[in-house]
């Protein structure tokens, strides 16, 4: 079973991003996925996360509680949840958007500058996208395949295309990133 | 009957319960939704209001809560599958034309997505506090059918059930989900239509003047009428005879009121479903319903391998309540287990079916997120002891 | 006996002219002697004859009050609901069978005292339907309380010394909010009165009839007003016909003038208009209008 928060600020796509996460998983790669979400009263600016449990049997406790990995894209979010995370865990930031604390934490750390990718792209709104497309590469519990699939079926068609670009980008920093490493 | 297929979605989905609920209605045929925007129950009319014009019926968004349910019980008079949906205030503000509809003996399916209370309470957290509500939260005495799902693929299913329910019934039936079912987004699997079996609500086959609209049948079920028909029936809140003229007075009141409370009790073998698992030797039982009953399983598995015999007794419906089983039961083990998001209201139920024959042990939780299944595990652990 | 007398003295056939409206085998109705719903109830009778609507399209709602228990003397589908809610269980109706013919008849406490929130919305959204509003001063069913059209000074049970919240302007309410009809007539008006039902009858969209009516056992009594004949005859003296006046100036004031006549006759697309026209704008072919159950 593997427990996933990806958080940010409301606007920024986040339940979207779970939402693409949990349906690959569940639809196209044949396990079970379960999401939820929470967020304040504040429709945009606040704290605001959604989480996926992955599993190969049903998921029967539909909440994380010690997460695996956590994707933060906001320095609120990061601040909020960072101490959750399981020892040994995997962290994905936006780079220009969480500052690490002093603190080393104990998990494998993978920055992207999803934000700034977007905006090159010519729309930040699809930042979260370009966050799956390197939570895809670099975390592989979801397919490549699985994942685009998602996306097709989870934004409107005149934005596939973007979405899809949006993702290979993400996707593609990933790899590099994992070879640099390796 | 089978569905329409125009207005199945069928394929396989990553909905939410509030969405899938909404597929249901329009699976089940549902034709007018009446409803009023509350947390969390929203999601459900909002889907349905982007689907109906292309699969045909009338959406309103109402003033309030009484209007809705008002709404309700007129549009189920046309002959509608009528559906409203909200949440614990809005659930309140309806309690009178559920009331209404109860006398009128109108079908028709309310859909409570629960959270926190009382009052405003958490309008974005879970609840299961609304059990004893839906049974008898409106004045004077009569029956109901209420269902509780634990996942949006089975929020589908029931909301359909509550629908062949309410037909059948002529009463309202309710779909007791909550905000974790509500706001959890899984798979959902909407089959074929031809694979989902609708019940036609009976009409009367005799002319207007031999026509008595609350005359029952063997069921104590009357036939209906659709206004328009021709059959210039009168239908009022007032206690009424099988002509449905008011008559005030007791012997009037008896015959009504008992038949609307019959009807249901005396039909409740054929209403009452549950999940029944490994109860043959159990010693205890845990008894649970909604996301409670999901939430169980984990605790009923570590019990397990710890060597406790631990049976499950899961309501799918759970009103009318399932006394016989809990009855059966309750003389062979040593206690139920009942988690609920709530201090206390279908463990009563628990208590009362079991007689004293065994102990009915509460793990209450007072709502705003799900039990940790460690509780239930503890729970189980003091009642074997 | 003469064959030829017998013959002359043979009764005319003991039938009700309203039989083919009313539920007589529910007479005798409730109402006190002198109680203006009666009257109401006649004029509405005349109206639906005379507006050839097919009674098995004619459908009749009412609250709770004694103007809640017309319902359950009309021979049509009529539906005696609960305390305010008429209108929003008509709009039920009318959206679940969009080809019947709605009427809400109810009272002034009802319709604008617990009701008031479904009134105006219904309005606002022109939902196909008349509302014939008795206003009788009062909640006259529970015993003569204060209610939302009770004129400013009057004795009530609930305003012993005198009523000092101001009431309801009932026409101008309804203007207001979108009606595109709007009458107000006295229970004297028995033709007239007929007639503004026929002609709201064949109108499409949220119309509004205020019928002022004599509460003779309650109302008349506690303020001293004489019995229900001293108040015809007050109507006689002091209704004043102004079709067409200005919804502002249609207050009542205690025992004051009351202009009566249509006010408002308009055209608007009603609920059911709008949400198929922009539907259809909306999706074309793909708009699958609804029509009623048999569609």
């Amino acid at each position: 079973m593997i427990e996933i928060r990806i958080s940010g600020f409301g606007g920024q796509g986040i339940i979207r991003c779970g939402l693409i996460i949990g349906k690959a998983a569940s639809l196209y790669d044949g396990k079970s996925a379960t999401l939820t979400q929470s967020f304040g009263p504040e429709a945009r600016g606040s704290a605001c996360s959604a989480q996926v449990v992955i599993d190969e049997e049903r998921v029967l406790y539909p909440y994380i509680t010690v997460p695996n990995i956590l994707v933060a894209m906001s320095q609120e979010a990061y601040s909020k949840f960072s101490s959750n995370l399981k020892e040994g865990g995997t962290l994905l930031i936006d780079t220009d958007l969480v500052k690490l604390d002093q603190k080393k934490d104990k998990v494998k750390l993978y920055a992207i500058p999803a934000t700034r990718i977007a905006e090159e792209m010519g729309n930040k709104i699809i930042a979260n996208i370009v966050m799956l497309g390197f939570f895809t590469a670099v975390t592989k519990i979801i397919s490549k395949d699985a994942a685009r699939d998602s996306i097709s079926g989870s934004v409107p068609e005149r934005f596939v295309e973007l979405n899809i670009k949006a993702f290979d980008r993400g996707y593609e920093y990933g790899e590099n990133l994992l070879g640099e490493n390796a | 009957m089978k569905a329409d297929p125009k207005r199945v979605l069928t394929g396989a989905h990553y909905l939410d319960g509030d969405h899938a609920c909404s597929e249901g209605a329009l699976a089940a045929g549902c034709t007018f939704i009446a409803g009023y925007p509350i947390t969390p129950s929203t999601e459900v009319v909002e889907r349905i209001s982007e689907r109906i014009p292309t699969v045909g019926g009338i959406f309103i968004q109402m003033e309030d809560e009484l209007a809705s349910m008002a709404a309700v019980v007129g549009a189920s008079w046309t002959g509608a599958k009528p559906l409203t949906v909200t949440s614990g205030p809005g659930f309140s503000l309806m309690m009178e034309n559920i009331g209404l509809a109860c006398m009128l003996e109108t079908p028709c399916v309310i859909i409570n997505v629960q959270r926190g209370g009382p009052s405003t309470g958490l309008p974005t957290l879970t609840g299961q506090a609304d059990m004893m509500q839906v049974r008898w939260g409106s004045h004077g005495d009569y029956e109901i059918i209420a269902l509780s799902p634990n996942s949006p693929q089975e929020c589908f299913w029931y909301t359909i059930k509550a629908f062949n329910l309410a037909e059948r019934y002529r009463v309202p039936a309710f779909v007791m989900t909550d905000e974790c079912v509500g706001h959890m987004t899984e798979k959902v699997i909407i089959p074929e239509a031809d694979e989902i079996e609708l019940y036609t609500r009976r009409y009367t086959k005799l002319p207007p003047e031999e026509y008595l609209p609350f005359k029952p049948g063997p069921d104590l079920v009357p036939e209906m009428v659709r206004a328009g028909d021709g059959y210039k029936i009168h239908a009022t809140g007032l206690t009424h005879d099988e002509k449905g003229y008011p008559v005030m007075n007791w012997e009037v009141q008896e015959k009504l009121v008992r038949r609307l409370v019959d009807k249901i009790r005396k039909n409740a073998d054929d209403i009452i479903e549950f999940e029944e698992e490994a109860t043959d030797d159990a010693e205890v039982v845990v008894l649970s319903y909604g996301i409670s009953s999901r939430v169980a399983i984990p605790a009923i598995q570590k019990a397990r391998k710890e060597g406790i015999k631990v049976g499950v007794l899961r309501l799918v419906v759970v009103w009318p309540f399932p006394e016989k089983k809990v009855l059966e039961l309750s003389k062979k083990i040593k206690a139920f287990v009942v988690p609920e998001i709530n201090y206390g209201q279908i463990v009563l139920e628990v208590e009362r079916a079991a007689r004293g024959n065994c102990n009915a042990v509460l793990v209450p939780h007072g709502g705003g997120w799900v039990h940790n299944p460690e509780d239930i595990y503890k729970a189980i652990k003091e009642a074997v002891r | 006996m003469n064959e030829t007398l017998t013959k002359e003295l043979k009764l005319p056939e003991e039938k009700h002219p309203m039989e083919n409206i009313l539920r007589m085998d529910r007479i005798p109705h409730i109402w006190c002697s002198t109680c203006g719903i009666g009257i109401a109830v006649t004029s509405f009778a005349i109206a639906l004859e005379k507006a050839k609507i097919p009674l098995d399209q004619v459908c009749v709602v009412s609250g709770i009050g004694c103007s809640g228990r017309v319902a359950g003397y009309v021979k049509l589908d009529s539906f005696h609901s609960t305390h305010g809610r008429a209108i929003p269980f008509a709009t039920g109706l009318k959206l679940g069978n969009p080809k019947l013919k709605t009427i809400v008849f109810s009272g002034d406490g009802d319709l604008f005292g617990i009701g008031g929130n479904h009134f105006i919305h219904s309005a606002r959204r022109n939902m196909d339907m008349l509302v014939l509003c008795i206003n009788n001063f009062i909640y006259a069913m529970t015993g003569g309380q204060c209610a939302a059209t009770t004129p400013l000074t009057a004795n009530t049970s609930t305003s012993p010394y005198g009523n000092y919240e101001y009431p309801f302007n009932l026409p101008h309410l309804a203007d207001s909010c979108g009606a595109v009809y709007v009458a107000r007539w006295t229970a004297l008006h028995v033709r007239r009165l007929a007639n503004s039902i026929t002609e709201a009858l064949n109108k499409r969209g949220f119309s509004f009839i205020e019928i002022i009516c004599p509460c003779s056992t309650i109302y008349a009594r506690r303020n001293r007003l004489g019995s229900g004949l001293d108040i015809m005859k007050f109507y006689h003296d002091n209704s004043v016909i102004k079709h067409g006046a200005n919804t502002k100036d249609l207050d009542i004031g205690y025992q004051s003038k009351i202009i009566v006549g249509k006010f408002v006759d308009r055209e608007r697309p009603t609920f059911l208009d709008c949400l198929n026209d922009w539907n259809r704008k909306k999706f074309g072919d793909k708009f699958r209008e609804y029509g009623g159950p048999d569609d």
